[in-house]
């Protein structure tokens, strides 16, 4: 009898029993009912970045839908307006123009000094250098990458401003030309990194067709592998723009103050973002016509960079090239 | 197609092209020695321990940045506990267990969406979320919302919680969310297919699977992650400076609700200045910050070269 109870009884040494007693089996219904709870645990944790977005739009609206309800406001003249003095003067105005200009204005100076440069970096990086030249080459553009970009506010501020300057007496103290610069050094390293890995992602069979053609290696990279990643690298560079938009520190410290519609880079002008950020740093009143016009030229820049993500998605997914 | 061309040309093409690239990597290089050296030429000067421990003061010469310093570790510690575990589920859910139909992709994209906002309106978000709590608590704490404690307990407590260390520490997590959720995303695909199949082959649940088996192999990945989005976010300073971070702070914080400063903010604020003495002080506070994120960025290349195993 007692010979039977041993052999069903298991476990029989103590070193079985500890690992039995760790998984001791549960019923089936109590481990589903447990992985249910953790998994809708994970999926209320991933809804939270709906809420974050449903919320940043509702707020944008409610605000700027409050902003157009001021005597001195009006959608057309937000639109149209081509003045923008809510501080200043006795008469009000708030055309975005101006604001939308500085911005496009530090953008394009940003864009012309990145995006060239970044690309050409990122086909060095990816098609020519030897594995020592990225192992430096790579932590470089990190440390890039990393630094705060009030930094490079500063950077603007105290270098290349006195540099522009010693080039040029056109340029003031603050200028657009100083912002643009360093908000183009700032996105460089996002250029690079990204379009990097699109052509990495290009498959070596292209290359090998192509140098076995007879090509040179300018041929193979400018001609073959940069056409087939271009998806990838158009992507990079609109998402590097909608960065150069939102950027806010740079121009706050070295663009200037004055909301002016001008394509001269010597002059002084005010970004969308440095608008903001005078304003909170101010002591506007929070319910005064001044302070709610920033919510609606936050949502101006907001609807603007959205749209370039959603296109850089869009071409991400319409034009990939899938090799394989 | 393209006309022929002599074989000369094509490789004086070549050749034209390796130079143009090495001149365009070199300014990368070139332009991080020429701020690293500036920065450091005009704040060594005054960088000092004094300059660590003393507070805030309307002179340069006494001026330190202990508030600033602790402010932004209050910060980024709230920041960091709230964002990883927030991030790193949403990931695991998205690459896990989601189906992949209409409402992943939507989560998806949204998460691009969000990684493209720009910080200053997060900190518009925050300002109204945080701060204000969209005015359901009154105006401010003594206007129709409520305490507990004082603001010398540790555990004071008020809603809403006004421009305080917890409101800041939050709208950075709003920031860094999506960088999180994107590199643990990376991570967790770069786990091979076969380990999730062996387990879960052997009987183990799709948690058991995740929790003891790819989670551990996407450890590394995802701790580099985490480190470059914190990395981010002690750099970060509009969206605090929205939220109302005080730009002039004796006292580092005491609880979660105290005012505080952050380094950024403090750099922005002596930058700003035309005075010379601000610059250098200003430098020698970048000086500290830049410290702080070689520390942080050597913490991810170690981690990155001694954890990474080759799973394939």
């Amino acid at each position: 009898m007692d010979e039977t109870a041993n052999v069903t009884t298991l476990p029989t040494t103590p070193a079985v029993r500890d690992i039995a007693a760790l998984g001791r089996p549960k019923s089936t219904a109590a481990r589903r009912f447990r992985e249910q709870m953790i998994v809708g645990t994970l999926a209320i944790a991933a809804t939270f970045s709906i809420l974050v977005t449903t919320t940043i739009v509702i707020v944008l609206a409610r605000e700027t839908w409050g902003f157009f309800h001021f005597p001195d406001v009006s959608v057309g003249e937000f639109f149209g307006g081509l003045e923008w003095n809510p501080l200043l003067g006795s008469e009000k105005h708030f055309g975005i123009w101006p604001l939308v200009s500085g911005t496009l204005l530090v953008t394009v100076i940003a864009a012309s000094f990145a995006l060239p440069i970044g690309l050409v970096t990122s086909v060095y990086l990816s098609e020519y250098a030897s594995p020592r030249v990225r192992a430096t080459l790579k932590p470089t553009l990190e440390i890039l990458a990393g630094i705060p970009t009030v930094v490079y506010g500063f950077f603007a501020l105290t270098l290349i401003t006195p540099l522009l300057q010693k080039i040029s007496p056109a340029f003031g103290s603050y200028n657009a030309m100083s912002a643009g610069l360093a908000t183009g050094i700032m996105i460089l390293p996002i250029v690079c990194s990204l379009s990097e890995d699109a052509l990495r992602a290009v498959p070596r069979s292209l290359r090998d067709g192509a140098l076995a053609l007879g090509g040179t290696k300018f041929d193979v990279s400018v001609k073959v592998v940069v056409p087939a990643a271009l998806s990838g690298i158009v992507a990079a560079f609109l998402l590097a723009i909608s960065r150069a938009i939102g950027e806010t520190m740079i121009v706050a410290l070295a663009a200037g103050g004055i909301a002016q519609i001008t394509a001269n880079p010597t002059a002084e002008v005010q970004t969308m973002t440095a608008y903001m950020v005078q304003i909170f740093l101010g002591d506007a009143p929070a319910t005064g016509v001044e302070y709610k016009s920033s919510y609606a030229v936050a949502a101006m820049l907001f609807v603007m960079t959205f749209v370039l993500t959603m296109v850089g998605q869009y071409i991400l997914r319409r034009f990939r090239e899938e090799y394989e | 197609m393209a006309t022929p061309r002599s074989t000369a040309t094509r490789l004086l093409t070549n050749r034209a092209f390796l130079a143009v690239c090495l001149l365009a990597t070199n300014v990368a290089v070139v332009v991080l020695a020429v701020l690293l050296i500036s920065i450091l030429w005009q704040g060594l000067g005054s960088l000092n321990w004094n300059f660590l421990t003393h507070a805030a003061s309307r002179k340069p010469a006494e001026a330190g940045i202990l508030a600033p310093l602790w402010g932004s570790v209050w910060v980024c510690t709230i920041c960091g506990l709230v964002a990883l575990p927030l991030g790193i589920g949403t990931a695991i859910y998205l690459e896990e267990f989601a189906r992949k139909g209409r409402f992943t992709r939507i989560v998806q994209t949204n998460i691009m969406n969000l990684a493209g906002v720009p910080s200053i309106v997060y900190g518009i978000l925050g300002l109204t979320a945080f701060a204000r709590m969209f005015g359901a608590f009154g105006a401010s704490a003594e206007d129709g919302g409520f305490a507990i404690g004082n603001e010398e307990s540790l555990f004071y407590f008020k809603l809403p919680f006004g421009s305080s260390v917890l409101a800041g520490g939050l709208t950075l997590m709003l920031v860094i969310l999506p960088i999180v959720i994107i590199a643990t995303q990376e991570a967790l695909r770069s786990v091979p297919k076969s380990l999730r199949s062996g387990a879960l082959a052997l009987g183990a649940t799709p948690w058991q699977t995740v929790w003891g088996i790819t989670l551990p192999a996407a450890i590394p990945g995802i701790m580099t992650g985490a480190i470059l989005a914190m990395s981010r976010a002690i750099g970060e300073s509009a969206p605090l400076l929205v939220v109302g971070a005080v730009l002039f702070v004796l006292n580092a914080p005491e609880n979660l609700m105290s005012d505080f400063a952050v380094l950024p903010l403090q750099i922005f604020n002596w930058a700003g200045r035309p005075q010379d003495e601000f610059h250098a002080i200003a430098a020698s506070a970048i000086i500290v910050q830049l410290v702080a994120l070689l520390a942080f960025n050597g913490i991810a290349v170690f981690i990155r070269q001694k954890l990474q195993k080759p799973l394939q």
